[in-house]
């Protein structure tokens, strides 16, 4: 089977093209959101780490609260939603 | 030779500095020995979970009279003490355990203490997350939620604002009469002695009857919404205070944080502190039984806690048997957050031969434990 | 479907330089492997830039991309298992693994352990470090490779250690306007480091030098990060070297402090740490029996370093220790440059005064310099503020605090890293074969 060219998702509802194999980081920050949740304290957070270590990089993915973004790679109709 | 104190306390825990606030507030010269941190040892360890309890008169009354001391302590606690007035559900599972539901509000309504029966429904709609068909419970509304090794933090900077003394870092290794050995080398001249030692109380006391019963813990990381009461499975009443082995309970707290607080477990006879697959297990299990949504949070640390616990399951509060101007204040058992406050009053009125607000007779150490509960 | 468990000869957890070569070694020698690692795909985190450096290089030789290459085909040999995106969280009972990816639970049976869980970077704080589009070296360069563009954005690499050239060269590459490498360590002890360089491991280093002033980008030694600056993502950063300030605008700045060893699971499991590093004998067998350790948590020392051990260790799990020996002369040549390395980069003292009272030292907890300050252990931060208490265990805030305080943190219980309920609940917990 040939490998798509495109793989389409929801960032906070808005519809995102990006490569197959890119992770959910990068995807958020090609869409223009470098904040990607509020610390405990309400300033705004992004990526660190980018190796699964840090957790500043924590969105909901389909529903599930504390996804590390730099750690999941973007599937065909993934709702993600920052901010939380 | 260091200054001389009016009283010296072993254990800078919530009941040790509960007590050197008491007895700093009466005017009382006190120093407080604490081999490591403040509130770290089976204070930082336990839920925090201020509670009125039935098992028997004597528990109730000290558990009452502390929940009204707590309530007068949470005006004035800092954001870092967590205080919340969250209510305890006590849940049942089955028809048998509703039973226990409408005598403990009997019980608790009878003496002034506001408990309201939650059926199927109300229960379902209080917790989401309880498993579905559960029959109901008991909703105690006047229970709270405390984070203890900072409340221990609060009492221990308000004894210092009357005079009183901390040294960190040094454990007693000798008590004489008229005063005590540091493990630095220092002596430290007194007029009496109080061992709040927890667990390590009998090092200090031998032969007071206070044995080590080690618990399991788990939080998770932040959830908030997920849990709203202090939930605790009523056959905790049945599987907790059995005296023996290993026995674990449903119990699910939600912090200020968000988090949720997992536990219980006892056993007797583990000196280790390490955390054990076996226990962990057994008690995640049983939380998983009443709420399965508890399966697929994320656990961010486990601990283990030494309970001080005695054969009656009562404190030690007075008179250390046999020896002179030696005072426990000790065996508290999964109560120590709860009564702490109880206890230094009550230790406070012994020692100044004040009229206490409660008895103190069902606490003194040299009462007959002989009703061993699961004899 | 969920298989109740798993069992294996040889479990590698981590699929870096290290892991990659013992887990190839292992399965080569007959033995049933399972490889390991919780990233999405094999080749490590770090020294994800290595494939970057191509040199005739024999260690090198030994793994390379070729490894790599081949543990990703399907015509892998049948000996050898690899789970990516599994993350061991539990170590319930000798002998079993519990481990988690995404949405499943395994328990993971073994015969010998080979850790090869790698290193990650040291992040110090300074004001401005929490603001978005700060990220670790080793981060944007993680963040790029995963589809990050960064061509024509500006940024500014800063801390210390190799892995910012590395960082730089590979930035470059992919066309981001890199203004700078701030180096904190001084122009002279990198000169000495320079000139110790005689033999081959070291040449990565040099070549690295090399090729980022071939890039031109400016690379300052004795020069670091102030602050970082920004409404509610970064815009620019405050630099000095000796008594000059100055500022530059920037889109993002990677920062790292040279490299901590991830020690957490050999802790978990009971082996002896030594000056942070996990202890090992000329087998790279830990203090406990049947495990293994190779590459970055038993000193910090690069690729070579890694795979010459993870050599070892695969060939030793298997039963081939004799055969394992031939390999201890490259190894000793690996630690002495690894010894200089960590030497060259040690960090100033200045680093310690860059916080001030408001900046957060604990990101997870928002704990602020102020309120550590209060405290006089490790204990006495997490019980009283909270420090280290979130998420990330401590990983990050606590080499900081090390830094900052000198506090040693405390011993390492399960989970090793956050880990579903249900994972701490494995059937096989209990001591009985299943």
């Amino acid at each position: 089977m040939p490998m798509p060219e495109t793989v389409s998702l929801r960032i906070n509802g808005k519809e995102l093209s990006v490569a197959p194999g890119t992770t959910v980081a990068a995807a958020i920050l090609i869409a223009g959101h470098s904040a990607f949740r509020r610390s405990v304290a309400g300033t705004p957070r992004g990526p660190l780490c980018g190796m699964g270590i840090c957790f500043e990089c924590r969105v909901t993915v389909n529903g599930e609260p504390h996804a590390r973004s730099c750690q999941i790679e973007c599937m065909p109709g993934m709702e993600v939603r920052t901010g939380d | 030779m260091s200054k001389s104190f009016d009283a010296v306390i072993a254990g800078a825990g919530i009941v040790g500095t509960a007590c050197a606030l008491e007895l700093a507030k009466a005017g009382l010269c006190v120093a407080v020995v604490e081999p490591h941190v403040v509130g770290g040892g089976a204070t930082a360890a336990g839920m925090g979970h201020v509670v009125v309890m039935d098992d028997s008169e004597a528990q109730f009354a000290l558990t009452h009279y502390s929940q009204q001391l707590w309530q007068q302590l949470a005006e004035e606690l800092p954001a870092f003490g967590e205080s919340e007035q969250r209510g305890t559900i006590w849940v049942a599972a089955d028809e048998e355990e509703m039973l226990e539901v409408r005598r403990k509000q009997a019980y608790y309504n009878a003496r002034g203490v506001t408990a309201e029966i939650l059926d199927a429904h109300a229960l379902a709609e209080a917790e989401p997350n309880l498993r579905p068909g559960l029959p109901g419970g008991l909703f105690v509304p006047g229970d709270s939620v405390v984070y203890p090794p900072c409340v221990a933090a609060h009492l221990m900077r308000r004894a210092q604002d009357h005079g009183a003394v901390l040294m960190p870092g040094r454990s007693v290794t000798a008590i004489a009469d008229n005063g005590v050995r540091l493990s630095d080398g220092t002596n430290v001249p007194m007029g009496l002695f109080v061992n709040a030692a927890g667990s390590w109380s009998p090092e200090l006391d031998p032969g007071i009857g206070v044995k080590k019963r080690k618990g399991h813990l788990l939080i998770t990381d932040r959830y908030p919404g997920f849990v709203h009461h202090q939930l605790v499975e009523l056959g905790y009443l049945k599987s907790a205070h059995s005296m023996t082995s290993e026995s674990v309970a449903f119990n699910a707290q939600p912090r200020s944080t968000g988090q949720v607080l997992i536990g219980s477990s006892r056993q007797f006879g583990a000196e280790g502190a390490e955390v054990e697959a076996h226990m962990l297990r057994r008690m995640l299990l049983r939380a998983c039984e009443y709420m399965p949504g508890l399966a697929r949070l994320r656990t961010v640390r486990t601990w283990t806690g030494f309970r001080a616990a005695t054969p009656d399951k009562l404190p030690l509060i007075g008179p250390s048997p046999g020896r002179e101007n030696r005072y426990l204040a000790t065996g508290h058992e999964g109560l120590g957050i709860t009564t702490s406050l109880g206890t230094a009053k009550l230790l406070a009125d012994q020692i100044l031969k004040r009229t206490p607000s409660i008895p103190f007779a069902p606490y003194l150490p040299s009462r007959s434990m002989e009703h061993d509960a699961h004899a | 479907m969920t298989e109740a468990h798993v069992s294996c000869d040889v479990l590698v957890v981590g699929g870096g330089p290290a892991g990659l070569t013992a887990a190839q070694v292992a399965c080569e020698s007959g033995a049933k492997t399972i490889l390991l690692d919780d990233n999405p795909a094999f080749g490590g985190q770090i020294w994800r830039g290595a494939k970057h450096f191509r040199f005739d290089n024999k260690v090198l030789d030994l793994i390379s991309d070729q490894t790599a290459a081949q543990l990703g085909t399907t015509d892998e040999p049948a000996r050898l298992r690899k789970m990516p995106g599994w993350r061991v969280v539990a170590a319930p009972r000798p002998g079993v693994a519990t481990a988690e990816s995404l949405s499943e639970t395994n328990s993971i049976h073994f015969q010998k352990l080979i850790l090869a869980t790698g290193a990650r970077e040291r992040f110090l704080p300074f004001p401005g470090w929490t603001l978005p589009n700060v990220m670790g070296a080793g981060g944007l360069q993680a963040m790029v490779k995963s589809g990050l563009p960064i061509a024509g954005k500006r940024v500014v690499i800063a801390g210390t250690g190799p892995l910012l050239l590395a960082v730089a060269e590979y930035l470059k590459q992919c066309r981001a306007d890199v203004r700078l490498i701030a180096e904190q360590a001084s122009g002279s002890s990198l000169f000495r480091f320079g000139l110790s360089l005689t033999s081959h491991p070291a040449k990565l280093f040099q070549a690295a030098m090399l090729k980022a002033r071939l890039l031109t980008v400016p690379y300052l030694t004795d020069c670091w990060v102030t602050r970082a600056e920004g409404k509610d993502t970064l815009e620019r950063v405050c630099l000095r070297q000796e008594s000059k300030s100055w500022q530059l605008e920037c889109d993002y700045l990677a920062t790292g402090f040279h490299l901590i060893p991830n020690t957490e699971l050999a802790e978990l499991m009971g082996c002896a740490i030594e000056n942070g590093c996990v202890k090992v004998d000329e087998d790279q067998q830990t203090s406990v029996p049947n495990v293994y350790c190779a590459g970055e948590p038993t000193g910090i020392g690069g690729v070579e370093k890694s795979v010459v051990e993870g050599r070892i260790a695969g060939l030793a799990a298997a039963g081939l220790a004799q055969e394992a020996r031939k390999y201890h002369a490259v190894w000793r040549h690996c630690a002495r440059f690894a010894g200089r390395l960590n030497e060259t980069f040690r960090l100033r003292e200045e680093l310690k005064a860059l916080s001030t009272d408001e900046t957060f030292v604990c990101r997870c907890e928002d704990v602020t310099l102020a309120q550590l300050r209060e405290c006089s252990t490790w204990r006495a931060a997490k019980l009283h503020r909270r420090c280290g208490m979130g998420p990330c265990q401590g990983r990050i805030c606590g080499p900081a605090v090390e830094f900052l305080f000198g506090w040693k943190p405390e011993s390492v219980r399960p989970p090793v890293f956050p880990a579903r309920v249900e994972s701490l609940t494995q059937a096989d917990v209990e001591e009985k074969s299943s």
